[in-house]
């Protein structure tokens, strides 16, 4: 290794620390992380919790959607720190009637709105977040709302259903376990 | 009551729906590591330098590694001589984004740091990105070794010019099968543990024994000590049953950093790295006679396979031509194709893999003649197809031979339930209206082959074989264990195979449990593609239970002292018929079964178990008309599909709810395919221009419609199920039905082909393209 390494990016500065303290699924929770750490991150490898998924690196694909204070976002285009002092609620935080499932994933269960089930989580995460705000959505009010959800594998009509399912079997809201 | 055939809600969605499922990405053994890949800039360049010094000072960066410190290992398996594709890319580059180095971090992030502190020089090559550039005279050599881009060249024996001419009439086209991206949500990813005990790779992939059967060639060591594992699996469409070198790579870098390394591509890595497929393009002439009736087809098939022949992308245009004369009976059919190499991402299976281009051709040309003879698009199906009762049905190719299909009532019960007398009123209605939408109507009557397959298929592909396994156990309480060679990416199979073995077994569904996509548990295994799963593996899985029953028959017989021919499986035990009350239940004769002295003296302890190789003696050839209504509005040429109806026969289904659900999956995939999905790539430099989801276009629900479905049932005589497969089945008929629904609207405008993904850009400049006394015709 010779000195006249080439003046280009090299190493990162060193990483600054933050605490980043929020509700996790009805839980407190407290993390020294490096400010650039991503929420999907936080959840995922810090609080352990993997339902929660990662399918693009450009906000489009939405199997990282959370519930940020009751609204569904998508936590790889959130950063951590910006997390700091809210609740912040992922599928496993997800409680209800139907055998411990909500309606909205018992809905799932019923019409086969999911297949291979790594965007399904999102989608769930993005369906509660529309019910919570309009219990009786119409199909188009449903797909318009989950614009920003991919499916590879269902076609949507199913994932439709699903939502639809859950719109008729009680606006129950999401319970956070904890 | 049966199970098979009854819509069974899924044994694998709680774990999914709760977020408690296991794909790689959720592993994280203690003092796991992260690799990421330094990938070429550029698409055709001679690596001058890499300097990794920069990278290496950043604290928590275990190491950078070129394709020199792998240069004991092979290039990765199954390349063509003269044209094999290195792990890491060796002095040269040949398509934009060829990982060309790959670092080792403590996570994910310092990873990236480093990858962006490498720097790689390079020299630039001139670029070839299709297949006419690759081909020109004067066209830059991708591997100099071969001399030439051009890997394959099949001819044809008799281009059938002859009997082209001699028809009344002759029609022509030169279709252009774009590029499209898989897609699977979840990208490649892997985790390797190489320790004392050997390796275990976890791998998102379709055939894991596939994998370990190479990986373990690859690295010198016997499969004992190489145990490859698919936990959940986010999608694959073929895109996962590619040797991607992550794969290869990730089991040295855990063996020399002594720490278990995990790898997860970035979906912009991945839209550059994973495969791609199709990109074919067609030169067809069919000739016909003014009654419709088509007497020849020629198709000339060019095949872009990308830098490196993948496998399976080199037989990607057999299939096509196999399957070039679709559902009709033509005197003669003409194929030759020739697959070459661009600087390009690799092409390999991307659902219906090959036949879904064969399918667009031929199903445009039936329209062409329609166009041409006046006559109905679906009176010209009618006037061609292979009569109900003529299978089996030989092609124009040996291998194949049509198992069974009934495509007229296909195609009736298609026409019935998309209203097409109404719709074809309606359109007549609109069409002196100005201010209406345009409305098309297109059908496709689509064949596919599949079920794969008979012996010597795979392996044509490389496979170690075409058959599946299957094993079954029996536990002492009665309870069943099902290990199923082909392991799923979201078709289901835990419910659909428990399905399966509860009505051969006579045990309870919720009894029973599917094991698969592990190599260290699971027989033998080929894996889940080519809409194989129910046909072979579904197969495997009834056969092997009916053994099983057929001893449990002999242990009940022996405990109730009666005759086995007595004996019936009713309610989780064996019944004895005319006794009532005499009986004995499967978890008595489950727990007996392990015990000697319990035993009629032919069997032994442990004998309810099964395991076996399913062969098939053919192909399964599943087939179906869809029809596609659309209107287009006149000023923006926006397309709006208003009616997408799919009448599916893929002979015995399992499960009605995951079967529509699988054709509506490829069918929104050929929906997709005609309206919005393109892998582009800037000709003179090969960089992509499609390589994240803000410029490919991946539907979303809004952009989608909602389905009709429809079935018919010819069961297939080749498998004991009598099961066709279904996996495909949407992606290969969808497209020829947009299109031609497409091209309908724009008839009155003189239109008679428009190449996908057909956008309103396209249809705008059509419009406003088409002369003034065309447009007033109508």
């Amino acid at each position: 290794m010779t000195d006249d390494a080439p003046a280009r990016p090299t190493s990162p500065t060193p990483a600054r620390l933050v605490d980043v303290a929020s509700t996790v699924n009805g839980r407190e929770t407290r993390h020294r992380l490096d400010a650039r750490t991503l929420l999907v991150h936080l959840i995922r490898e810090h609080e352990r919790l993997t339902g929660t998924h990662i399918g693009c690196d450009t906000s489009n694909c939405g199997a990282c959607t959370v519930l940020l204070d009751g609204e569904a976002i998508k936590s790889c285009t959130v950063l951590a720190v910006q997390a700091d002092g809210h609740e912040i609620t992922t599928v496993e935080g997800l409680a209800g009637p139907y055998d411990g499932f909500t309606a909205v994933q018992e809905g799932f269960r019923q019409c086969h709105g999911l297949q291979c089930g790594y965007c399904t989580p999102g989608m769930v995460m993005a369906a509660t977040g529309l019910l919570a705000v309009n219990s009786d959505p119409s199909e188009q009010e449903i797909r318009a709302s989950l614009e920003g959800n991919i499916c590879r594998c269902t076609g949507y009509q199913m994932i439709v259903d699903s939502v639809r399912w859950a719109a008729e079997h009680g606006s129950d809201q999401p319970n956070t376990t904890g | 009551m049966s199970l098979v055939g009854a819509k069974v809600l899924r044994k694998e969605d709680p774990r999914l729906l709760s977020g408690t499922g296991t794909f790689v990405d959720d592993l994280s053994p203690p003092r796991c590591a992260f690799a990421a890949f330094v990938t070429s800039t550029e698409a055709h360049a001679e690596i001058v330098s890499i300097d990794a010094r920069a990278a290496l000072k950043i604290p928590g960066v275990l190491g950078v590694w070129t394709a020199a410190d792998f240069a004991d290992h092979p290039d990765l398996p199954g390349g063509l001589p003269d044209l094999e594709r290195p792990a890491l890319a060796r002095n040269i580059v040949r398509f934009a984004g060829e990982p060309v180095a790959v670092v080792v971090a403590d996570d994910r992030y310092l990873a990236a740091d480093a990858v962006a502190a490498v720097d790689v020089q390079y020299r630039d090559l001139p670029v070839v990105t299709t297949i006419e550039a690759a081909t020109a005279d004067d066209a830059p050599v991708l591997f100099a070794n071969h001399g030439s881009n051009v890997v394959t060249v099949v001819p044809t024996m008799d281009d059938l010019e002859r009997q082209i001419s001699r028809c009344d009439d002759r029609a022509s086209l030169h279709l252009v099968n774009q590029r499209c991206a898989a897609v699977p949500i979840e990208a490649v990813a892997c985790l390797a543990d190489w320790g004392a005990d050997g390796l275990t790779l976890w791998a998102t992939f379709q055939a894991p024994h596939h994998l370990r059967n190479y990986l373990a060639t690859w690295l010198d060591i016997p499969q004992t000590q190489c145990r490859v594992v698919a936990p959940d699996v986010g999608g694959g469409f073929g895109s996962k049953i590619v040797w991607y070198p992550e794969f290869f790579l990730a089991p040295l870098l855990s063996k020399w950093t002594r720490r278990p390394v995990k790898f997860a591509q970035t979906r912009t890595e991945a839209m550059m790295q994973m495969a791609h497929g199709r990109d074919q393009v067609h030169d067809l002439d069919i000739g016909f006679d003014r009654d419709g009736t088509i007497r020849a087809l020629r198709v000339v098939i060019s095949q872009n396979l990308g830098a490196y022949p993948d496998p399976t992308g080199v037989g990607l245009a057999v299939l096509t031509s196999w399957m070039a004369a679709g559902c009709y009976r033509i005197p003669d059919v003409s194929t030759s194709f020739r697959t070459v190499v661009t600087n390009t991402t690799p092409v390999a299976a991307y659902r219906g893999a090959g036949r879904p281009e064969a399918a667009y051709s031929i199903e445009r040309m039936i329209d062409l003649v329609a166009r041409r003879t006046g006559l109905d698009p679906a009176e010209v199906r009618r006037r061609n197809f292979i009569k109900p009762g003529a299978f089996p049905y030989e092609t124009h190719n040996e291998p194949v031979v049509y198992d069974s299909g009934d495509f007229p009532a296909a195609l009736d019960e298609c026409l019935r339930l998309v209203r097409y007398d109404e719709r074809r009123a309606e359109q007549a209605a609109r069409a002196d209206d100005p201010d209406a939408p345009l409305l098309g109507i297109g059908l496709s009557s689509w064949l596919e082959i599949a079920g794969f397959g008979p012996n010597g298929s795979l392996e044509g592909f490389g496979h170690l074989a075409s058959w599946e396994s299957a094993q079954v156990r029996i536990q002492p309480d009665g309870s069943a264990i099902v290990f199923a060679g082909s392991s799923p990416h979201g078709q289901g199979h835990e419910t659909t195979f428990a399905q399966i073995a509860s009505d051969e077994l006579g045990i309870p569904f919720d009894r029973i449990q599917l094991r698969f996509g592990d190599t260290a548990t699971v027989l033998q295994g080929v894996g889940t593609m080519g809409s194989r799963g129910v046909p072979t593996a579904g197969s495997a899985v009834k056969v092997a239970s009916s053994r099983v029953l057929e001893k449990a028959k002999k242990v009940a017989a022996h405990l109730l002292e009666a005759a086995e021919a007595d004996l019936e499986v009713r309610d989780n035990a064996f019944n004895v018929r005319g006794s009532p009350g005499k009986k004995v239940g499967w978890g008595e004769v489950a727990w007996a079964s392990f015990q000697p002295l319990s035993l009629p003296p032919e069997l032994q302890a442990g004998s309810l178990e099964e395991r076996l190789f399913q062969e098939s003696p053919n192909f399964s050839y599943p087939s179906g008309a869809y029809a596609c209504v659309v209107e287009i509005d006149r000023a923006t040429g926006a397309i709006d599909i208003v009616d997408m109806v799919l009448v599916d026969d893929c002979g015995t289904v399992i499960n009605p709810l995951l079967a529509e659900g699988q054709v509506h999956g490829g069918v929104a995939q050929g929906i997709a395919q005609a309206l919005f999905e393109a892998v582009v790539y800037e000709p003179d430099s090969g960089q992509p221009i499609t390589a994240n989801l803000l410029d490919y276009l991946v539907p979303s629900a809004p952009d989608m419609p909602g389905y009709t479905a429809g079935r018919i049932t010819t069961l297939c005589p080749n498998n004991p199920l009598g099961a066709k497969g279904i996996g495909e089945s949407g992606a290969v008929g969808a497209p020829a039905a947009v299109v031609n629904a497409i091209v309908d609207a724009l008839a009155p405008f003189g239109v008679e082909h428009v190449d996908m993904p057909v956008t309103p850009e396209k249809v705008w400049r059509l419009l406003h393209d088409a002369t003034a006394p065309e447009r007033s015709h109508r």
